[in-house]
């Protein structure tokens, strides 16, 4: 309830003002994330699965691929026959759950990264042709991408994945380019801001040239909002991947994949119930973590963004 | 003349993330039944802040009215409004006291029809059924000068124009006739043609209804043909308190002066250069042991730096907060 | 107002020729639809036969215009699986899919929207952090993973609800619950997100200042405020359980269009899948015009073509 804010608001922005260099502005960025529990959290998770991603060999107790029949369905831990050889216990084949989640954060954390990098670099693309041209051109590219996103998503990705194959790069291709318009939509909006605000149009009077105006002053305006974005996205793709994967849509079967293990679980959902729980809880846990970093970006970074999609 | 409302030491801070804010530090002041008092100070001086603590419409958290009275007579007797429960001053919200808002833009809802939101006031505080509640609608409507009233009950606020919105909010703040009307900058969102209409617009009213006027403002231009007095405030205080023409003329704060400085005269004619104000308005965060006006004023020396200066009387209707006489161009004391 | 709801019926239909186009193309984009569409261990004298058989070695323009003009009438050729015409069997489905999106949507609306109110007026409150835990956790637990845990607790174990299936009223409940989580999830955040905003507009303050009774305040100030974003997230929504009960239709073993698609996609049955395609789009566009219709009724800004 801000009847009136304007004492406290005014300070606010002069803290935004006052601390201009980039080491500056880092500083008050932690000290909000030190402040903000919830963008804590979100970044720890985050954190921890990027570690998992990147020292898999290191921290898997087992080969993720090691099948011995003789241990399958083994319990995890703290189940009343459970061991710590095993912590999250074993598959149907005898495979080391633990391990194939920790190897599992790699197909996941790939997709979401390299199918967010190239959403994003079509979509700032595309998003800032129209937004620069405007007119005609940029009426027909932002009616095709509206239409385009409200049509039935997932759908449209099940059938592209049914008649692409299985294979990590398909799947990759599949959501960069199904995910492009929506970054498309947020670099138009924010060109088509920048571009109206004061400040460009008294750089452009006073001559500035257009190289040096989309360097000073519209790509730092644009990273904000779509690092924002770019996480939201991410965390969806995550997601998404996982979906694919328990539809057999996703990565070759071989691979440990957390949708691929929940496919495989959910057929001794009754017997070895804990095959299917675990890749769920990972793949809330870090969904979890996206989220809570990805609301703190926006508070930080871009409070005007607002999510309105799917 | 009776006193209809007696403010004591208001004191509201907020407490926000960035420590706490001193809004209000200590505010006196008395209303007088029919008079209009202008309070003007440049914006988070706490003018604002000093009416909306009066009725619990400090948004909390993080505001808090921390102490202060503030005696309000009415025909039935005597209320301390600061002491009433939040029931109790719902009832003279809108029904004894009305408000204007400064943007007209946004002080209407914008999915209600203007008739609408007159009349859900009506039938709040008046018993009337809905069809008198309409039929005393559209009379105010026309009251507020806004023609063809039956068809404008049925407009939304956007099809409206600033102006017009804007008489429709004083057509709610007199809606059940009220003892007080508080205006907050009331002109200063609206285009200069408009602002006269609406100022215009308050002194027929007022001497139509004999209405009792809080008038908010930062412009003291406005404020002359107006007001009866002047409250200036200054950093959450009130530095000088003065009958208008004894304001205009004998300005005695150097913050006032300073104000008055700064507005472009006509009944002069000599060209003076605008003068403006040095420097920013004090934080608020800070708890003062000083005169807060010590940092922008040319004419401060030790002592301002050392204590807060008290409202004095310097004559019969004229209060100020200095500690330096600019008529004598010395220290008050010594 | 007309002008404004005529564009977004004239737009629609566009859409609705350009998915007809995506569908045609999608099935050629590996470059051979006769072997995408046969069995993986069928003989290359079977798929010529098929690929005879299909058209598929006619001319593109000439497949193109045939597709085009036949799917306008709403032939989508035959179902590979069931040798009858596809889109009378996808429709045939639109019932169960229906009363399982209906389900979870009034879930969803019916715990998320107080829920999201309660913690809007009261921020910091026990309330408020249930309404952000709800929020937080809609997110980000996968529905298909949820759908499984339910089946395991509350089927398996509690025996209390029925598995998979159709049949009574208790069947509906746990595939619901899961496709609407998400949804509440959503309702919860932008309900709670928008009482905060409108709860410090300008004219909040004024129905303040007018002495107005909280309930009068929230009901018909607040409220009405918020129903707006709320009326666009819910078409919306609606529209993604349409496409989006695929995981749960197939889990629940739900009749409906959602299992159809998965099984036509196993079956590789790729003109169903193109039938259910271009119906679900139909479906949802037509959803989409409706939220527009309902905007109008709310907003009057949209009814006086103000506002898009």
């Amino acid at each position: 309830m801000a009847f009136e804010s304007r004492p406290f608001e005014h300070d606010v922005d002069t803290l935004l003002d006052i601390e201009k260099t980039p080491l500056q502005r880092l500083a008050y960025y932690g000290r909000f994330l030190w402040r903000d529990r919830g963008g804590m959290i979100g970044m720890f998770i985050f954190l921890t699965v990027v570690v998992a991603a990147l020292f898999s060999p290191q921290l898997s107790p087992y080969d993720p691929l090691d099948q011995r029949l003789r241990d399958s369905k083994l319990p995890p831990a703290w189940a009343a026959d459970g061991t710590w050889d095993h912590p999250l216990g074993t598959d149907n084949l005898g495979r080391d759950i633990l391990s194939r989640i920790i190897y599992g954060s790699r197909v996941s954390l790939t997709v979401g990264f390299f199918g967010v990098l190239i959403a994003a670099t079509l979509g700032m693309l595309i998003g800032s042709i129209a937004g620069y041209i405007g007119g005609r051109v940029d009426s027909a590219i932002m009616s095709i991408i509206n239409l385009i996103l409200s049509l039935p998503y997932l759908l449209f990705v099940v059938f592209i994945a049914a008649i692409l194959g299985r294979s990590l790069l398909n799947v990759i291709l599949i959501f960069g380019i199904t995910d492009s318009p929506i970054f498309a939509r947020v670099t138009r909006g924010e060109v088509l801001r920048i571009r109206r605000s004061g400040y460009v149009e008294s750089a452009i009077s006073a001559g500035a040239r257009w190289p040096h105006i989309i360097v000073d002053h519209i790509i730092p305006n644009l990273i904000g909002p779509l690092i924002t974005l770019a996480t939201f996205e991410m965390s969806a793709m995550i997601f998404y991947e996982a979906g694919l994967g328990f539809l057999g849509l996703s990565v070759p079967p071989s691979v440990p994949s957390w949708g691929n293990m929940l496919a495989n679980g959910r057929k001794y959902l009754t017997n070895a119930p804990w095959i299917a729980a675990a890749p769920g809880l990972a793949i809330m846990y870090t969904s979890l973590g996206m989220n809570l970093l990805g609301d703190w970006l926006r508070d930080v970074l871009d409070p005007r963004l607002r999510r309105a999609r799917r | 003349m009776d006193t209809i409302l007696q403010v004591r030491d208001l004191v509201t801070k907020f407490y926000t993330l960035d420590g706490v804010v001193h809004a209000v530090n200590g505010v006196s002041f008395d209303l007088q039944q029919g008079e209009t008092l202008a309070i003007v100070g440049e914006s988070g001086c706490g003018k604002s802040v000093t009416v909306l603590s009066l009725l619990g419409l400090i948004p909390s958290p993080p505001g808090r009215v921390e102490q202060g009275s503030a005696l309000f007579r009415t025909p039935f007797g005597q209320q301390d409004l600061l002491k009433l429960s939040r029931e109790e001053l719902r009832e003279i919200r809108g029904g004894q006291i009305g408000f204007v808002f400064q943007d007209p833009i946004s002080t209407l809802n914008p999915i209600l029809t203007v008739g609408e939101q007159i009349k859900e006031t009506l039938t709040r505080h008046l018993n009337l059924s809905q069809e008198e509640a309409r039929e005393r609608a559209i009379r105010l409507l026309a009251d507020v000068g806004i023609p063809d009233p039956e068809l404008r009950y049925k407009s939304y606020p956007f099809q409206l124009s600033g102006g017009m919105r804007q008489r429709v909010v004083i057509a709610i703040a007199i809606a059940c006739n009220p003892q007080i009307v508080i205006a907050d900058e009331p002109t200063t969102a609206l285009d200069v043609t408009v602002q006269a209409q609406i100022i215009d617009l308050f002194q027929r009213l007022r001497s139509a209804m004999g209405m009792t006027l809080i008038w908010i403002t930062h412009d003291l231009g406005v404020v002359a043909g107006l007001a009866d007095r002047v409250m200036v405030m200054y950093g959450g205080r009130v530095v000088e308190l003065a009958a208008v023409e004894e304001l205009y003329q004998n300005p005695q704060h150097p913050y006032t002066r300073g104000l008055l400085d700064a507005l472009p005269r006509l009944d002069s004619r000599e060209t003076r250069r605008l003068v403006s104000i040095q420097g920013a308005p004090p934080d608020l965060r800070l708890p003062l042991r000083h005169c807060p006006f010590a940092w922008r004023c040319n004419y401060a020396y030790d002592h301002c730096w050392q204590e807060i200066p008290e409202l004095v009387a310097t004559a019969p209707d004229h209060q100020v907060a200095c500690f330096y006489d600019l008529n004598k161009g010395a220290p008050r004391h010594g | 107002m007309h002008r404004y709801f005529l564009s977004r019926v004239l737009q629609s239909v566009l859409l609705l020729l350009g998915v007809v186009v995506l569908v045609f193309f999608m099935v050629r984009i590996t470059g051979d639809p006769a072997s995408l569409m046969m069995p993986r261990n069928a003989t290359p004298e079977q798929i010529e036969a098929f690929r005879e058989a299909m058209g598929f070695n006619r001319p593109l323009i000439v497949q193109f215009w045939d597709f085009f003009t036949h799917a306008l009438v709403g032939d989508f050729g035959n179902s590979l699986h069931f040798k009858s015409p596809a889109l009378p069997l996808v429709i045939e489905r639109l019932p169960a899919t229906l009363e399982l999106a209906t389900a979870a949507m009034l879930m969803a609306i019916l715990i998320g929207v107080p829920l999201g109110l309660l913690g809007g007026f009261s921020p910091g409150s026990v309330l408020d952090s249930l309404a952000r835990l709800v929020g937080l956790l809609g997110q980000s637990i996968p529905n298909f993973w949820l759908a499984l845990i339910m089946i395991l607790v509350f089927a398996v174990r509690l025996g209390w609800f029925p598995s998979f299936g159709r049949d009574e009223w208790k069947s509906v409940v746990l595939p619901a619950f899961a496709l609407g989580l998400a949804t509440m999830g959503q309702i919860v955040r932008l309900t709670r997100s928008s009482t905060l905003e409108i709860r410090s507009e300008d004219f909040i303050r004024t129905a303040h200042s007018k002495g107005l009774l909280p309930r009068t305040i929230y009901t018909k100030h607040v409220l009405r405020n918020v129903a707006i974003p709320l009326v666009s997230i819910i078409g919306v929504q609606f529209g993604y359980m349409l496409g989006g009960s695929i995981y749960i239709e197939f889990i629940f073993a739900w009749p409906g269009i959602g299992q159809l698609l998965e099984q036509a996609i196993g079956w590789r049955d790729f003109p169903m899948v193109q039938a259910i395609a271009v119906f679900t789009s139909v479906a949802v566009l037509a959803l989409n015009l409706l939220t527009d219709a309902a905007y109008m009724i709310i907003d009057p800004r949209i009814r006086y073509g103000i506002r898009e």
